[in-house]
């Protein structure tokens, strides 16, 4: 069965802390998600996001705290409108919604970062793997002619 | 002592510039004082076998505007690669694609159906035809180059040593590069031949420039009466100087129309349009979920406003291909 790769990226303050309750409640959730610690969601360059796609990633999923409970005030609310135009690109890019998935999350809910992990692994399921060209020299020239 | 060679080659591109190395206007004649032009195809009769002829590192500069779409221009790159000591990327399609990259949001063969079949310019009663790659005349075979699948930059074809941003490259920015390349003063390799900071330092209307720009409403150029000196971020036109190099006086501001980022990003930048994106989303007042869903979706063709000049350059490179059949075959058991 295709397992897909989740590089999710979670603020220390809220989600990071969820996703160690999940584990100190011995909570199970597949083990697709490769997890990236920020200081804040408002932390995540899109740039980051590409970046995983690029290098293998099937799914990004952002964790940061509920609005209003950002620890910077604001940085949960520029994460929101920067993954929101974010995604806008992507669509038209040919790289679907789900792949690219932003959750509030609190320290306190751990079942919900088990809940998420496996919602998302099962959507990608049904997705499938992402398939990027690679536009390197050395794949132009191993390829050589039109894919 | 021989004047230094040079040469001018043009792939997928719109001849600007080329007109803006004409642009140089009196320069050129200074320019022409310090080297040789040994090959400039829309400008002076010289041959691919002119070329050939050279000894490899011969030519001191090769100056290779436009992106790579087809096998033509892979040759003709590779060809000026051996025989040029140093390759200039000149403008923004040879640097990070350019506006025909914008071609790498379709598959090839959708574009050529569309070219050749449907294009209303085609429809002339006559059963649409597309042209043979290979195809036998009195005077023997000729071959079509080959359509590739994507456009790629000219540093994802050959090794490049300089880039001249812009669309065209403003002309003092090719003056001094032309000049450094043939006095001998060369910038570490990889150099951006262009200032490092970003377009608002040197835009007139940065004094205008809100601490806070808190943009409610986004909109565009021909929905508003544009303000000739309010900063056009704070006028809710999406002006992505933020994220662009300096280097081209502002002309576009300065013209009254928001920079389009044809400059591309300043150094230490991967991605362009992320950066641009994160910069423009980041100015939103708006905390709603519905707002801030209603504000973004007043950005239209998102792709084309944030990559114009740089889809190819960026890490995605081209729309990706379908995958749910793929995933599909690979899930079932």
């Amino acid at each position: 069965m295709f397992q897909p790769k989740i590089a999710a990226f979670f603020c220390t303050w809220c989600t990071y802390t969820a996703a160690d309750l999940t584990g100190i409640s011995r909570l199970e959730y597949a083990p697709s998600v490769r997890v990236i610690r920020l200081m804040c969601s408002g932390r995540l360059d899109p740039q980051f996001v590409l970046a995983a796609f690029r290098h293998g990633a099937d799914g990004v999923l952002v964790g940061g705290c509920h609005p209003g409970d950002c620890h910077y005030q604001q940085g949960n609310h520029m994460a929101r409108r920067r993954i929101e135009l974010l995604r806008a690109v992507l669509r038209d890019l040919g790289i679907e919604d789900q792949r690219l998935r932003l959750e509030w999350i609190s320290a306190s809910e751990g079942e919900k970062v088990q809940r998420v992990c496996n919602e998302m692994t099962g959507e990608l399921r049904g997705l499938g793997p992402l398939c990027l060209d690679r536009p390197q020299r050395e794949a132009a020239e191993l390829a050589g002619e039109p894919r | 002592m021989t004047k230094p060679k040079i040469a001018f080659y043009w792939c997928a591109s719109c001849g600007g510039c080329e007109e803006a190395v004409v642009d140089l206007g009196e320069d050129l004649l200074a320019v022409a004082e310090l080297v040789e032009v040994a090959f400039w195809p829309v400008a002076l009769d010289f041959k691919r076998e002119d070329v050939e002829a050279l000894d490899d590192g011969e030519l001191a500069a090769a100056f290779i505007n436009g992106a790579v779409r087809t096998s033509e221009q892979e040759e003709m790159a590779r060809l000026l690669r051996r025989k040029a000591a140093a390759v200039v990327a000149f403008g923004s399609c040879a640097m990070h694609g350019g506006v025909p990259g914008l071609a790498n949001l379709h598959e090839s063969r959708d574009i050529l159906h569309l070219v050749y079949h449907e294009a209303p310019s085609v429809q002339n009663g006559e059963p649409p035809t597309l042209p043979a790659r290979q195809s036998r005349v009195a005077e023997g075979e000729l071959t079509l180059p080959e359509f590739r699948a994507s456009v790629r930059t000219l540093g994802q074809v050959i090794d490049v040593d300089y880039y001249l941003p812009g669309c065209p490259p403003p002309a003092g920015l090719i003056a001094s590069a032309v000049t450094a390349l043939a006095g001998g003063r060369l910038p570490g390799k990889g150099a951006v031949l262009a200032p490092d900071v970003a377009l608002c330092s040197e835009c007139p209307r940065a004094a205008t420039k809100p601490d806070n720009l808190g943009v409610q409403t986004f909109r565009r150029p021909h929905e508003v009466l544009i303000d000739p000196q309010l900063c056009l971020l704070a006028q809710g036109l999406v002006c992505l100087g933020p994220a662009t190099r300096a280097g081209c006086a502002a002309a576009c501001p300065g013209g009254n129309m928001p920079c389009t980022g044809c400059m591309g990003p300043t150094s230490g930048v991967v991605d362009y349009g992320a950066k641009a994106l994160s910069a423009i989303a980041s100015l939103l007042d708006a905390e709603d979920e519905d707002e801030i869903v209603a504000r973004v979706a007043e950005i239209a063709d998102p792709v084309g406003t944030f990559y114009r000049y740089s889809l190819p350059a960026s890490l995605l490179h081209r729309r990706a291909r379908a995958t749910a059949s793929k995933g599909k075959e690979e899930v079932a058991p």
